[in-house]
């Protein structure tokens, strides 16, 4: 079996606040194989983003408690030296953010952020590293990239400034590319534009993606598997089809029947997960999702699931048996689908 | 175009304002103030004549308004613009006295960025370390010491106590370059400086925390640019954007005069006239060094403006 391009085990990141420490990642692990593409789904603060945060050093120091391993082509990155971990961030990891709007800087020209993250990297000139830019601004489809490179991001419009983050964050070819929520801040037709980008580019830079969501109907298409996160921990994991056809866990079958439909009858178009997200500094005993779940026993108000296998490659953190999972979903949450 | 009409409109109700509060206060009879003691009604009168203060009070206004119009030959004009008490003309003595303001504010200027900026920067990237506590308990004693109790406790200290400095004042004929040399501005400058040091402290400190929670900050990182690079081309591009405004701004209304300064340190500049005038009740005057701060204020507006538009890409100068 080939190696795993990033590997992380057992990551905890506690954040120690005035009001107690907050569990924003508590035991993640998961692995993503060189060209994969790994959707991670969960609600706002799940731990998703700080997670990969995490993973890029993006973390001040001394501002979290950082445990276990992020294994990234053999090495871990939290035991790297800060220098060390700047030169692979960019170059071997990149990453796109949720608000394209933002996250470009307003006072410099769109070529010429680009141009500065090439040479943040490699020795080569200004017209070189312009040059650059201006073809990577070609390869993510955008019209004119000579003149679009001399543009400052406010003349952007937001798909287009996603499309220039997104080739910032390829301009290296990095072999991970991590995308926080790209297409939250769009519009939806937009949307599926950036999505296909990203799918394309992926074929053509042979880069592993992972896209971060909190909507599984965005991620379905694009990733071959996907982790849903609950409180700083993974609760399920498997192929983009153990998830939607054969999903073992309460809350994905709640994300799966929050995800918006026209087709079905008005009564039941949309149905929202009860409650609201827990609490991180105090996380609900046992299984962090029993005081939303529909069906919870005693069992999971006092034990905390593991992350067990189901069959082979899918795996969920629940105290459910198999037979009951299998009888709910299938009566109950495949008849929404 | 529109921008100097507005330059106009502004020195014009200021003037007007002046004027009228000039009219109102029972201020002494400008002609009694010239004629001195021993006068007779038909002396008063004719100084009255001379100055046109028989005549309404718009025709009054209207001798001064002329002197506002920005061009050479109107501005503060000599026929209208000269002291009451000395017959000087008003623009004579500010081109005299402009030099010491000029120097004194510049030199200040400079010194308050010196020690400000960095303050401010080293506070923001150090924040609630023991750099950051230090910078802004100076930034707290900076704001809250009067300037007034400022000079006088330098020049206790460091002219009557230790005497490293030269006495205050300069002597008649004294040129700039030489004072400045001698280092009769140095404490001028502390005084006057640590005020503004410590307010732009505080302000490069608050705008650059902000900053760098800019999700923009995060891309930079994200690029894997150094920490450096990070805080000084990303983060303080976008925070002293601001405060290059604010400089504009203060270093405009200082050249009008830094009058309490000025007046501690025994400095002819403009600031120093235009109290000696007000004591005077010197109309002339006064209208005069107030259109001309005025003007200042007005003109480091515009140029602050057209800055602003050439650092920020998203504003267009209109």
């Amino acid at each position: 079996m080939a190696e795993p391009l990033l590997a992380v085990k057992d990551l905890k990141v506690h954040f120690p606040t005035e009001d107690g420490l907050v569990k924003a990642v508590d035991g993640v692990s998961f692995s993503i194989m060189p060209g994969e593409t790994l959707g991670v789904v969960g609600e706002s603060g799940s731990g998703k983003s700080v997670t990969f945060l995490t993973v890029m050093g993006l973390i001040p120091p001394g501002q979290a408690r950082i445990e276990g391993e992020v294994v990234f082509r053999g090495q871990d990155l939290l035991k790297l030296p800060v220098e060390e971990m700047r030169n692979i961030r960019g170059s071997q990891i990149g990453m796109i953010f949720q608000d394209p709007m933002t996250s470009l800087h307003p006072f410099y020209r769109v070529g010429n952020q680009i141009a500065e993250a090439i040479q943040a990297h490699r020795k080569i000139d200004k017209k070189e590293a312009g040059d650059q830019a201006i073809d990577m601004l070609r390869r993510v489809g955008i019209p004119r990239p000579d003149e679009r490179a001399r543009q400052y991001p406010h003349e952007f419009s937001g798909g287009m400034r996603q499309r220039a983050m997104i080739a910032m964050a390829l301009s290296l070819n990095p072999d991970l590319l991590i995308a926080d929520e790209p297409t939250t801040a769009l519009d939806v037709t937009v949307q599926a534009q950036i999505l296909e980008l990203i799918d394309r580019l992926k074929q053509e830079f042979n880069t592993a993606v992972i896209i971060i969501t909190h909507d599984l109907g965005v991620v379905a298409e694009h990733c071959d598997n996907i982790q849903v996160m609950y409180a700083g921990k993974a609760v399920e994991y498997g192929y983009a089809r153990d998830i939607y056809y054969d999903a073992d866990h309460p809350y994905t079958w709640g994300l799966l029947q929050s995800i918006a439909r026209v087709d079905a009858p008005r009564s039941e178009r949309l149905k929202p997960i009860k409650g609201l997200p827990p609490s991180l500094i105090f996380v609900p005993s046992g299984c962090p999702f029993h005081p939303r779940c529909p069906y919870v026993f005693d069992r999971c108000r006092t034990e905390v699931p593991q992350l067990l296998p189901v069959d082979g490659h899918h795996a969920s953190a629940c105290h459910l048996s198999l037979e009951d999972k299998d009888r709910i979903f299938k009566q109950e949450v495949m008849v929404h689908q | 175009m529109r921008r100097i009409l507005f330059l106009i409109l502004v020195l014009f109700l200021v003037s007007f304002l002046t004027f009228i509060i000039f009219l109102k206060l029972p201020a002494t009879d400008p002609a009694r103030l010239i004629a001195g003691r021993q006068t007779t009604p038909e002396i008063l009168a004719e100084i009255r004549t001379n100055l046109g203060l028989d005549k309404p009070w718009y025709i009054q206004y209207g001798r001064f308004a002329k002197g506002l119009v920005p061009w050479p030959s109107y501005f503060l004009n000599e026929q209208v613009y000269y002291s009451y008490g000395n017959f000087i003309p008003v623009k004579e003595e500010l081109y005299r006295r402009l030099p010491v303001t000029v120097a004194l504010t510049l030199g200040a200027a400079v010194l308050w960025l010196i020690i400000g900026l960095p303050i401010g920067i080293v506070s923001a990237i150090r924040r609630r370390t023991l750099a950051d506590r230090a910078g802004m308990l100076f930034a707290l004693f900076g704001v809250s010491a009067p300037v007034f109790w400022l000079g006088y406790v330098m020049l206790f200290v460091f002219w009557f106590k230790l005497g490293w400095f030269p006495s205050p004042g300069l002597d008649i004929g004294e040129s700039i370059w030489h004072a400045i040399l001698t280092g009769k501005f140095i404490l001028p400058w502390v005084t006057l400086s640590l005020l503004f040091a410590a307010f732009y402290a505080r302000m490069v400190r608050g705008t650059l925390i902000e900053t760098m929670s800019e999700d923009y900050i995060r891309s930079a990182r994200a690029k894997g640019l150094s920490e450096r690079r990070v805080i000084f081309k990303h983060g303080l591009r976008a925070a002293l954007t601001p405060v290059v405004t604010m400089f504009g701004l203060d270093v405009g209304a200082l050249l009008g005069g830094a009058i309490i300064t000025e007046t501690i340190f025994d400095l002819d500049g403009v600031g120093k006239y235009t109290i000696d005038a007000i004591y005077d009740q010197d109309f002339p005057v006064v209208m005069g060094v107030t259109i001309f701060a005025a003007f200042f204020i007005v003109v480091a507006n515009l140029v602050v403006d057209v800055l602003y538009a050439v650092l920020d890409p998203r504003v267009r100068y209109t």
